[in-house]
C-alpha cells in the first residue's frame, strides 16, 4: 500500500510521543481499540482548570502507519484548543488532512474516539458535566 | 512519496531493495532463462504436432523435463502431468479423485493450515455431497497423526495434508501420513509446493501418490507447475477437470506450455544437484538473522516448530508492534506480515490462528522467505533495520509501556471495535 507524505512524516517523525501521569487531577486519558483488532490508542490530556484549554497532549499508539499517523495529528491538533473546541474536530477532518484511504477510515474514527475519551475521563475526573451528549461516533 | 527513514547504513554490496519473500515467489534463475530461451524463439513447436520436426524437437524438451522433475522427487516420467501451477494441480488433484472414486466414497480430510488452493476446492466439493474434515493442528502447526487415524472411516477415499506450510514453513510428517494412508486404502495428496526442491521429497519412501509442485517456487518461471500422478501399488486415476485434445493421457488437455515446461524442468534438475549444500546456506542465514534479532530484542518468537521447518523460512512475531506499521519501516525490505491489515480481509492470518496465536500475537508476525540470491550481508542488513524499526514503533507502543510496568494487558477491558 503507497502511504501519503503526511502518513509518513508522522510515522517518522511522531509529534508527542510519551506519556502523563494519569493520576493527576488536570490530566484525562483515553485508551480505545483492542489488541486483537490491531490497534490501541492511548491519548492524553494536560488541561488548564481554569481556561479549559488543553496545554500538552500525548499519545503511543500500537497500529498500523495510519492508526500512529491519526493519533499523532490528532495531538497536534488539540493542543492549544479548549476542550470544548477539541471536541469539534471530526474522524473525516483527519481522513482528508491525510489523505487515507477507505480501508484506513476506521483508523481515522478511533483516532477520535481517543480524543473523546480522553476529554470524558478529564470531565468525569473533575466533575465537568457533558455539555451535550457526545454525536455517536460511526460503527467501526 | 517520501520514504521512512532509518539510521541504518546499508553495506556495501547490498542493493536495495532487498528480496527476501521468498516463500510468495521465487526469482528466475539465470540458468533456467538461459534453458528457456530457445523455446521461447525458434523453437517454438507444439509438442503434440506429431508429424514435423518442430513437434518433436518440442516433443523432446518436454521429455526432458518430465524426466527432470520425476527424478527429484523420485518418480517415474510418465507419473508427471503438466498443469499451469499449484493451484490448478491441486484444483486437478482433489476434484478429478473425489470425481473418480465418487462410488467408493464421499469423505476427504484435509487440515486447517492448507493453502486457499486446496481449503476452497475442498468446501466446493462440500456443494456437491462431499463431507470434509478438517483436522486442527499442534501449537507447532503440526498435525496429529492420531486425529488423522480417528477422522477416517470407510467412506474416506482422500487425504490432502501439505508437505510445508507456505508461512510458517512447517513440514508435516509426511511419511507416517502416508503410511497410514496405505495401511487404509486411503489416496493421499500432498501440497508439496514449498518443500521440493527445498529439502529432500520422495514419493516412495514418503508413500506419496499423488503431489502437486510449482515452477515459480523453485526458481523457475511462473504459470507452470505440475502433478504426480502415481502409477503403481496403488495406480490413481483422476478425472480431468479441463477437456480437450487429451494431451496429458487424457488427465490434462491443452497445447504444453514448452518454454515454461523447459524452465521447470531445469530448475528441478539444478535443485537437485544443489540442494543439499543450498539448504545448509539457507539454514546458515536464517539462524544468523534469528540470532541477531534476539539478541537485541525481547517479546520475539518464532511461530510454529523450530525442529521441522523448512530451511529459509523464519516467521516470527515482535509482539507489542503491529505488522503493518513495521513493514512500513521496512519497506526496503520485501517480506511479508500475518497482520490483517496487510490483508484484503482484513482478517489475521488463518494460520497463525489456528497455532492458537491470539490474534494480538498474529498481527505482530512477520514472514522471512529466504532463498538461493540472499546474502550474509543483507541478513545482516534487515537484522539491523528490523531492530531498528521494532525499537522505534515500541517506544510508541503503549502495550509495550503497559507490559514494562508489569500490566497484565489480558485483564483490561478492551473496547473492540
Amino acid at each position: 500500500m503507497a502511504y501519503s507524505d503526511k502518513v509518513v512524516d508522522h510515522y517518522n517523525n511522531p509529534r508527542n510521543v510519551g506519556t502523563l501521569d494519569k493520576s493527576a487531577q488536570e490530566v484525562g486519558t483515553g485508551l480505545v481499540g483492542a489488541p486483537e483488532c490491531g490497534d490501541v490508542m492511548r491519548l492524553q490530556i494536560r488541561v488548564n482548570p481554569e481556561t479549559q484549554v488543553i496545554e500538552e497532549a500525548k499519545f503511543k499508539t500500537f497500529g498500523c502507519g495510519s492508526a500512529i499517523a491519526s493519533s499523532s495529528l490528532a495531538t497536534e491538533w488539540i493542543q492549544g484548543r479548549t476542550v470544548e473546541d477539541a471536541l469539534a474536530i471530526k474522524n473525516t477532518d483527519i481522513v482528508k488532512e491525510l489523505s487515507l484511504p477507505p480501508v484506513k477510515i476506521h483508523c481515522s474514527v478511533l483516532a477520535e474516539d481517543a480524543i473523546r475519551a480522553a476529554i470524558g475521563d478529564w470531565k468525569k475526573k473533575n466533575g465537568v458535566a457533558e455539555t451535550a451528549p457526545a454525536a455517536a461516533t460511526s460503527a467501526h | 512519496m517520501s520514504t521512512v527513514v532509518s539510521n541504518v547504513e546499508v553495506p556495501a554490496g547490498v542493493k536495495l531493495p532487498i528480496y527476501m519473500d521468498n516463500h510468495a515467489t521465487s526469482p528466475l534463475d539465470p540458468r533456467v532463462l538461459e534453458a528457456m530461451m530457445p523455446y521461447l524463439t525458434n523453437k517454438f513447436g507444439n509438442a503434440a504436432s506429431r508429424n514435423h520436426a518442430f513437434g518433436w524437437e518440442a516433443e523432446a524438451a518436454v521429455d526432458t523435463a518430465r524426466e527432470q522433475i520425476a527424478k527429484l522427487i523420485g518418480a517415474t516420467a510418465k507419473e508427471i502431468i503438466f498443469t499451469s501451477g499449484a493451484t490448478e494441480s491441486n484444483n486437478l488433484a482433489i476434484k478429478g479423485i473425489a470425481e473418480m472414486y465418487r462410488e467408493r466414497g464421499n469423505h476427504i480430510i484435509t487440515q486447517v493450515t492448507e493453502h486457499k488452493a486446496v481449503l476452497d476446492t475442498c468446501k466446493r466439493l462440500e456443494k456437491y455431497g462431499y463431507r470434509v474434515t478438517y483436522l486442527p493442528v499442534k501449537a507447532d502447526g503440526l498435525i496429529d497423526i492420531e486425529d488423522l487415524k480417528r477422522a477416517m472411516d470407510d467412506k474416506t477415499i482422500l487425504v490432502s495434508i501439505m508437505y510445508a506450510n507456505n508461512e510458517i514453513g512447517v513440514i508435516q510428517p509426511i511419511r507416517e501420513i502416508g503410511a497410514l494412508c496405505h495401511e487404509k486404502g486411503v489416496i493421499f495428496h500432498t501440497d508439496a509446493v514449498q518443500a521440493v526442491g527445498k529439502v529432500p521429497v520422495n514419493v516412495i519412501a514418503d508413500n506419496i501418490d499423488v503431489l502437486s509442485l510449482s515452477g515459480h517456487k523453485l526458481y523457475g518461471p511462473k504459470g507452470v507447475g505440475a502433478l504426480y500422478v502415481r502409477r503403481r501399488n496403488p495406480r490413481v486415476q483422476i478425472a480431468a477437470q479441463i477437456d480437450g485434445g487429451g494431451h496429458e493421457r487424457g488427465m490434462r488437455s491443452g497445447t504444453l506450455n514448452v518454454p515454461g515446461i523447459v524452465g521447470l524442468g531445469k530448475a528441478a534438475e539444478i535443485a537437485q544437484q544443489e540442494m543439499e549444500k543450498e539448504a545448509k546456506y539457507l539454514v546458515s542465514l536464517r539462524d544468523r538473522l534469528k540470532a541477531k534479532l534476539e539478541s537485541e530484542l525481547d517479546y520475539i518468537h518464532v511461530n510454529g516448530s523450530w525442529e521441522h521447518r523448512l530451511p529459509g523460512n523464519l516467521n516470527m512475531s515482535f509482539v507489542y508492534v503491529e505488522g503493518e506499521s513495521l513493514l512500513m519501516g521496512i519497506n526496503d525490505v520485501a517480506v511479508s506480515s500475518g497482520s490483517a491489515c496487510t490483508s484484503a480481509t482484513l482478517e489475521p492470518s488463518y494460520v497463525l490462528k489456528a497455532l492458537g496465536l491470539g490474534d494480538d500475537v498474529a498481527h505482530s508476525s512477520i514472514r522471512f522467505g529466504l532463498g538461493r540470491f540472499n546474502t550474509e550481508a543483507e541478513v545482516d542488513y534487515v537484522a539491523a533495520k528490523v531492530i531498528d524499526i521494532v525499537k522505534h514503533l515500541r517506544e510508541l507502543s503503549p502495550l509495550y509501556e503497559m507490559v514494562k510496568e508489569g500490566i497484565d494487558l489480558t485483564k483490561i477491558e478492551w473496547q473492540a471495535h
